[in-house]
Order: C-alpha cells, then structure tokens, then sequence
C-alpha cells in the first residue's frame, strides 16, 4: 500500500434488509464506475414478488476467510491488509468460475462477454482516498451504510450489526455487517 | 393545423424517444473533468444536491454532494442517471416547422418566431386574445415560471395561462390556503426526526420521493410509530407499524371517522382549538355520524385498523402528517386534504419542533411554481389575480394598466375542453406533455387536432409537441442558471453545467424573444437570471410567498433560504406557525367540513373493477426525459397491471397473461402481475408512457370542483384476459409506443 492511501480502517459496511426500498440507485450507480464497464457488482432482487414488495441487495460481504480466494486455481483473488478482497486480477483470472461455484453469498459473477470474474472491491478506488463506496453514499433509504461502528449504534439503537454466518456447520465471518434485530449474535441461513 | 404531419412511427423514427446508454468506459473525462458543478436533480420536488461533471461541454457524468443538508449524497436511480438526458442524440438541435406529409424540418430562429408571432396575432385578431392559451409546467426554475406569468399577461394579453402542477398539488395548494391562508409546507423535514408518529397518506414515498425515506427512517430509528395509508403495499408500507389499505375514493371517510373519534374519546388540544382555530364545531358536527363500523364498510379497512391509527394519532405529542397525489388525485382532493389538516389542527400538532404537516410537492419546481403566476388565477407571491389591491401592486411592478391585467383563466384541463369545443384556438406551451399527463388521452388528442396554430418549447419532440407547428429548441435544467423550491419550502440554486447545444437556445431568451416581437420589449429586458429572480423579489414582496430577503448569494452561502423571507436579513422561516398568527383573514386556523362523498365514478356491474394509476421509481412524469433513458427504461419497461389474485381467479387470469382494460372512455391492453399487495377490489397501472400504453387513455377528465385537478386516482374498469401471455418486457418499446 501507497503511504497515501487514505482508507479509514474504522469505517465499515452496513446492510440493513428491511430498509430496502428496491429502487436500484445503488445499482446504477455502481455501474457507472470506469473499471466495472457499466455492469453492476452490487445486486437487488425481488424475494418473492407475487407475495411481498421485499427486495434483498447483495454486495460482496468481504470475508475473513474467503472461499472464492481459496478456491482459485490462478491466484487471481487476494485480500488486502484491510479485509478488502479484491476483485480478480485480470491478468491471472482464466475465467473457470470455481469462485462463482464456491461463495456462499453468490456474489462473484462471471462475466462472459470479458471471460472474467467481477465482484465488489467496496470501491477501492473511492475509499481509498477517504470517500464512501459509491452505493452506500447514495442509497437513499439507509439499506447501505458505510461508517463507524460506534455511529450506527447510536443512529439504531434497534438493530445490532452481525457479522456472523451460520451455513449448516460451517460459519462464515465477514467484514461486512448485517442489521438485524437488537440482541443478534448471528445469523443462521440454514 | 395541429394535426400530425406523418404517421407517427415515422415521427418517432426521427426525433425518439430513443435510448441512451453510456459507454461501457464511461464518457470521456469524467475522471478529469474541467469543471464539477454544485447544482440539483432536475425532477421530483426534493431536490436533491448533486454535482455535474462536465468536460468540453458536456454533462459527462455526476458526482454525490455531499454538503447538501437534505441528501448529503443520497439520490434515487433517476438522480443517478439524471446526466444521461444530455448529449441525446434525440434532442432538438434546432427549431422546427411542420409539414404536411414529410414530418418536420429545420427553421431558422428568425422564421419559427416569425410565423409564431404572425399564427398568435392572427388568432387573436380574429377570436380575441383569449383565444390564445398558454400552458406551462413546473419543472421550470422560479425565474422561468414568473416569467411566463408575466409574459403570458402582459406580452400574450391572454387570461388564459394555466401549468401542469394543475395535476400535481393544486388540490394541497388549495386546501393549504382554506386552512392557514398559505400554500407551502408547514416544517422542513428535520422535524420528522423527533416525530412519535408519522402519517403517510397517500404518498408513495420509497419510489416517487425515495430520498425522504431516509428521514422516516431518522425518526423510526428514534421509536417513532409509522402509518401508511395506501390501497397498496408500497415499500414503505411493508414494515410500517400500521398500513391502512383505504379503498381508492373513500380517503375522506378514514379522517372524519378518525376525527369523530378524537373527538368521542376527546383526543383534542382545547387550549389550540379554542385559541387558535375556527369552525371546529361545524366541522365535528359533519362527522359525527361517522362510526368506526361505518368507515369500515365504506373503506375496507378493518375498524380495529382505524382505531389503532386515531389511538396513535391522538396520543402523541409529537408528529407529522405527510400527503402526496394519492389523496390529491380526486374530484375531492380538497376535501381529502381538509381532512387531514383537520386531524393535525384538533391535536394542536402545528407551529412547534416535531410536530409537522405538509403536503409533499412531485414536480422539481412544484413548490416555488405554484408562487409567482402562471397559475390561471395567480399573480407573484402568491397573490389573487382578482384581488383588486394585488392587481395594482403587480401592474404598477410590471409598468402596465391595471385596467390591461388579464383576469382569472381557465385551469388546464378547462383549456384543453376548451380547445375541443372550439373556443380556443392557439396554444404555446412548455414543459407540459398534455397528450401523455391528462386523463382521458383520446380526447385530449381531439383537441389537439382541432388547434388553428400550436407552438411548443422543448429539448425533446415530446409526444404533445408533435401536434405542434413550430417547435422551439429549448433548454435542459443544467443549460441555464436559476431557483427552484423543494417540497421544503428551500429557495436553492440550479446552477448552469453548459450552454445549449447546436441551435438550440435557453428558454428564457426564446421567452423574451417573442415579448420583444409582440411589441413589449420594454417590459422585459433583463441582464441575466438574477435580474429576473431580483424583479420576483420585489413582485414577491408583501404577498403570502415572499422572497424578497433572499438573494442569490444568501441561497449559495446559506444552502438555500426557506421562504417567507421579507427582509435581507431575515433569518428564512424553516418551520411555519410558531407564532400561531395564520394568514387567514381572522389569524385563526381553520377547520373546515370535508365530509364523505362517492368518487365522480363509481363501480358498477358494467365495469365492476376500481382502477387507480400512480407511479414506479425509475421514471418521471410523463416520461419525455426517462423514457429516454436506457437502464431507466430497462428497470421497470412497460406499465404492468398489478390484480390481486382473488381477482386473477376471478375473471381467470393468469401471470403475464395481456389483459384488456377498459373503461368507458377508452381502452389499453397491459400484462397482468399478480401480486397480493394490492386490494382484492382495486386494479393499479403505472402512467408515464405514452400511445397505446397511456392508461390515461382510460382515466376520466372528472375535476375537483375547487381545486380543478383531474381524478387519476379513481374510476371504474372491466378486465378481460387475451388468452395471450405478454412477451419480455423488454422488447415492448412501451417508451416510444405509438
């Protein structure tokens, strides 16, 4: 890393599902970043339209022990001194989407028309000079939210940020938090 | 002649809408732009901050402000893609004229004002220079829509000028003035934020003013209760702690009941009634019939819902009542609004931190253009047109007669009847699409095609346009410095990104052009915006909405000035009433009766279905900006009809499935989703496109009797399923449908 490099390691990532008002701004906005040639690497979907208007957004939850990095016969994922995992270096990815098989969020897509894997860098090139991801600046419902720990436990005294997976018997942990209800310790996806 | 020249594929083969998508790298240069421009969104009424990036003249892309205090860099996907209305290759470059069998083709400035000066003249020499209308719209800055009021009086000499916020907040505006004697938002909303309830009625908050749902949320995060009145689950309704699913046309039924209640379990601030209101008793009096039961029967909404909701209302000391379109939208729209300020009045919630009311303007400009005249019975700062004292201060600001002050007009679906019954027969607009945003489409098409002379303004060939006969390359919000007014009450600069590109020219200069040629260039010379926006201050001064403190600086050193603002060091008045000295003639507020009445179309076994329209996140109005807009058109690209599934079973529907919709006006044919957020009795279809997927083809034109806006949200509909199921949304080209 570059003695310039302005990344605040305090600041944090918060999803908050129940905020989610399914408008995609922070879709369009990601997809306008220069190095995501106008593909989105953040995701919104419909849980189950005919029943509910409950959208979910999905964005690379940056785990402590990423399996996309792991899996990758190339080499081309790597984690940063800051818990950032990178999306695949061109050079090395060779398109096999052992990643995209692997994650248990689904996050990493291949992208055919390139042969390569994108996913989210939580926007390296905005954080890294002290600015907030582009989808968590403009998310207008607060379903997104990038800062302290501290300030979103003040801002919602309701909710507790977990960071804690439960898939069967493994357990994933993340960089990035989910708020949930108050007294949360984890969350147990099956 | 206002017909069509061509057929319309041919039109739209020429002048779109078409798609416009960025570059899979970006524009050129917006990682390094010449110049980033603090400026705001160009639609809805919240007015987000935003910054232009601009690099050879061109929009190149946007940057979040972040210092803006009401967004702080938050937008909604339309902010996002906002940029992408410029550099189109739809837009008007220059002016044009029709002709007969070819479409259109480019005119010199000199010849398009010429032969409208010569079409507007001949018309008014030979009807009466009432025969000639005026329609505006409110997407335009403060200066432009004062100038228009103006132009439309003095240099046109017509009284009949009237502006698409008709459709928008006319019956608020209305309501607003009954009660307080003052058309704005009472509070700015950081007095959501301390709020115990918040009601939202008929406000479809997270897909037409999705910033603001960062504030609800400030305030639920602080425990406070959230109700949501809407026939359907909109997102904001799926976690509100109460969502009140009001049939559509029964709104005012819910607050008489849940005022009679107030009242019965007295749930009222006396010392505010009696001190500060008037016409309390009468107005109790109107609802004291109205039982929970009864409003049940006539709402659907369980009475154990209505209770729960005047019990939360009742028993809070703080709150904010929030309304939109939804309660606005109806041959009782006044009345709906009435009632809702009648709920804020008898628990004395008004004039104090947290404790809110207000309607919350659509248009960009929606509150600041319903100010200062071009309305159809308004002069600047929101004074009567036939009030004799405002009439004199007014014609003496503008160096006239007040004997030559036109009087009221017609509103604007009065001018449409009025073209089609022959009455009027020239008409220059802007900033209106009549054809895609008025009820009843087939017969607003009549009218157009009845017109002797029509011009348009635009930097699209909107779908009204192309009835015109001269259209003038007009200008985008980031081409031309001015205000606006949020939904807040703000005054906020629009700040100009680039000049107009090609031949076309900002609207303000086409404006002053054509007042130069009809003969009164002396009354409207003016150096730049800010002489304009000076000359809105004085005419503004001493009316309800006065401006006349507030200056250009003050809005870039202060972040915009909330109006009333009288004096230069006026602080600006965020919150309204603290000195509880309302603008009515008596000081008082007022109650007023709003008691029930049926909506002017009722179901019948004819058509046996409710049909209301409103409005989806990734599109505008009338859609002649979005709609031009790739990934806005990919998100959501065809108006859908959401049917409850009860109803799907009953008339044997199935998902996706094209269902014939008709009503006694008209007809269109839709895909079905099937969803089970919506009423079992009520059908909903989205209204920004235009042709043959308008569902305005099957709104009916029924008007509020005070407040003149169209019932949009209420008429009755047959459905019969096509047997077909619809195909990918995405090769609909409902955006350019003919």
């Amino acid at each position: 890393m570059s003695s310039d490099n302005l990344y605040n390691p305090s600041q944090e990532f918060f999803v908050d599902m129940q905020r989610c008002i399914g408008c995609r701004a922070c879709e369009l906005a990601c997809a306008e970043c220069e190095t995501n040639g106008q593909e989105s690497m953040i995701h919104v979907n419909y849980v189950d339209r005919a029943h509910t208007i409950q959208t979910t957004v999905q964005v690379c939850m940056h785990c402590d022990d990423p399996v996309c990095a792991i899996v990758c016969p190339a080499d081309a994922i790597s984690k940063d001194e800051y818990g950032i995992v990178h999306s695949a270096n061109t050079e090395r990815c060779i398109g096999c989407s052992n990643c995209v098989q692997a994650c248990p969020f689904g996050v990493p897509k291949k992208e055919e028309s390139y042969d390569l894997m994108m996913k989210c860098n939580m926007c390296y090139d905005r954080t890294s000079i002290g600015k907030k991801p582009m989808c968590a600046t403009v998310c207008p419902s607060g379903a997104l939210y990038f800062g302290t720990r501290e300030e979103i436990t003040e801002m919602r005294p309701r909710s507790t940020p977990v960071n804690s997976f439960i898939f069967g018997e493994e357990t994933v942990s993340t960089k990035v938090f989910i708020m949930m209800p108050k007294g949360s310790k984890e969350l147990k996806v099956f | 002649m206002a017909k069509l020249p061509v057929e319309i594929e041919k039109i739209i083969e020429q002048y779109g809408p078409k798609l416009n998508y960025p570059p899979k790298e970006g524009y050129h240069g917006n990682d390094e732009p010449d110049k980033v421009v603090n400026t705001h969104c160009c639609f809805c009424g919240m007015q987000c901050g935003i910054q232009l990036l601009v690099k050879d003249n061109k929009v190149v892309g946007f940057d979040p402000w972040m210092k803006f205090p009401f967004n702080e860099g938050r937008l909604c996907p339309k902010g996002v893609q906002r940029y992408m209305q410029n550099n189109h290759e739809d837009r008007l470059l220059s002016s044009i004229e029709r002709v007969e069998g070819e479409g259109f083709r480019d005119i010199t400035w000199d010849k398009a004002m010429d032969k409208t000066v010569s079409g507007i003249k001949r018309i008014q020499s030979t009807y009466g220079n009432d025969s000639f209308a005026m329609l505006s719209g409110v997407s335009l800055t403060n200066e432009k829509s004062y100038l228009i009021g103006k132009f439309a009086r003095v240099a046109l000499k017509t009284k009949n000028l009237d502006y698409n916020g008709r459709l928008c907040m006319v019956s608020a505006g209305a309501g607003n003035k009954k009660a307080f004697g003052l058309d704005r938002g009472s509070n700015n909303y950081s007095d959501l934020e301390h709020a115990e309830v918040i009601i939202v009625a008929g406000a479809n908050i997270s897909e037409t003013f999705p910033t603001l749902t960062h504030w609800i949320w400030k305030a639920r995060d602080k425990g406070a209760k959230l109700i949501v009145i809407d026939p359907r689950v909109i997102p904001l309704a799926r976690t509100a702690d109460l969502h009140l699913d009001v049939k559509p046309g029964t709104d005012s039924a819910l607050y008489g009941a849940m005022l009679n209640y107030l009242v019965q379990n007295d749930l009222l601030d006396h010392d505010f009634i009696d001190n500060y209101t008037s016409g309390f008793d009468q107005t109790i009096d109107s609802v004291k019939e109205y039982s929970l039961e009864w409003a049940e029967e006539v709402t659907g909404i369980k009475k154990e819902k209505i209770k729960e909701a005047a019990e939360l209302w009742g028993r809070a000391k703080t709150s904010f009542l929030l309304h939109a379109r939804g309660i606005e939208h109806h041959s009782k729209g006044v009345d709906n609004v009435l009632g809702c300020i009648n709920l804020v009045l008898a628990t004395g919630r008004i004039g104090r931190p947290y404790c809110g009311y207000a309607t919350i303007t659509g248009q960009g400009n929606g509150q600041g253009g319903r100010e200062h005249g071009h309305k159809c019975d308004q002069l600047p700062g929101n004074r009567d047109i036939e009030n004799p004292e405002h009439r004199k201060y007014i014609s003496e600001v503008w160096g006239i007669d007040e004997k030559d002050m036109p009087g009221k007009g017609l509103t604007a679906y009065e001018i449409i009847e009025a073209i089609h019954k022959g009455e009027i027969k020239g008409l220059l607009s802007i900033c209106f699409n009549p054809l895609v945003s008025l009820p009843n489409s087939n017969y607003v098409r009549e009218a157009l095609d009845k017109l002797e002379f029509y011009a348009c303004i635009d930097f699209f060939l909107n779908e009204t346009a192309r009835h015109a006969d001269i259209v003038f390359a007009g200008s985008l919000q980031e081409e031309e410095e001015g205000t606006t007014t949020s939904a807040e009450g703000r005054v906020i600069k629009i700040n100009k990104a680039v000049d107009p590109p090609g031949e076309a020219r900002t609207d303000t200069s086409i404006i002053l052009e054509l007042a130069k040629r009809l003969g009164v260039e002396d009354k409207f010379t003016y150096e730049n915006s800010e002489a304009i926006f000076n000359e809105l201050r004085i005419a503004s001064k001493g009316g309800t909405a006065d401006y006349y403190g507030i200056t250009y600086q003050r809005i870039v050193d202060e972040m915009g000035v909330y109006w009333p603002c009288p004096e230069i060091g006026h602080p600006g008045t965020p919150r309204l009433w603290e000195d509880k000295k309302f603008k009515t003639p008596d000081g008082k507020a007022h109650f007023n009766p709003a008691p029930y009445r049926p909506p002017g179309e009722v179901t019948d076994e004819e058509y046996p279905v409710v049909l209301t329209t409103g409005r989806v996140v990734s599109q505008y109005l009338s859609g002649t900006q979005t709609r031009r807009i790739g990934k806005l058109v990919d998100q959501y690209p065809e108006p859908l009809v959401e049917i409850h599934p009860e109803m799907a079973e009953k008339f044997g529907i199935r998902q996706r499935e094209l269902v014939k919709v008709k009503t006694r006006r008209g007809e269109g044919i839709f895909p079905a989703n099937i969803v089970d957020t919506i009423r079992t009795d009520t059908v909903f279809i989205p209204y920004h496109w235009p042709g043959k997927k308008s569902v305005n083809l099957l709104t009916p034109g029924t008007l509020d009797p005070i407040s003149k806006i169209p019932e949009f949200k209420v008429c009755a509909c047959k459905l019969e399923p096509m047997g077909e199921i619809a195909g990918d949304s995405h090769f609909s080209k409902a955006y350019q449908s003919p």
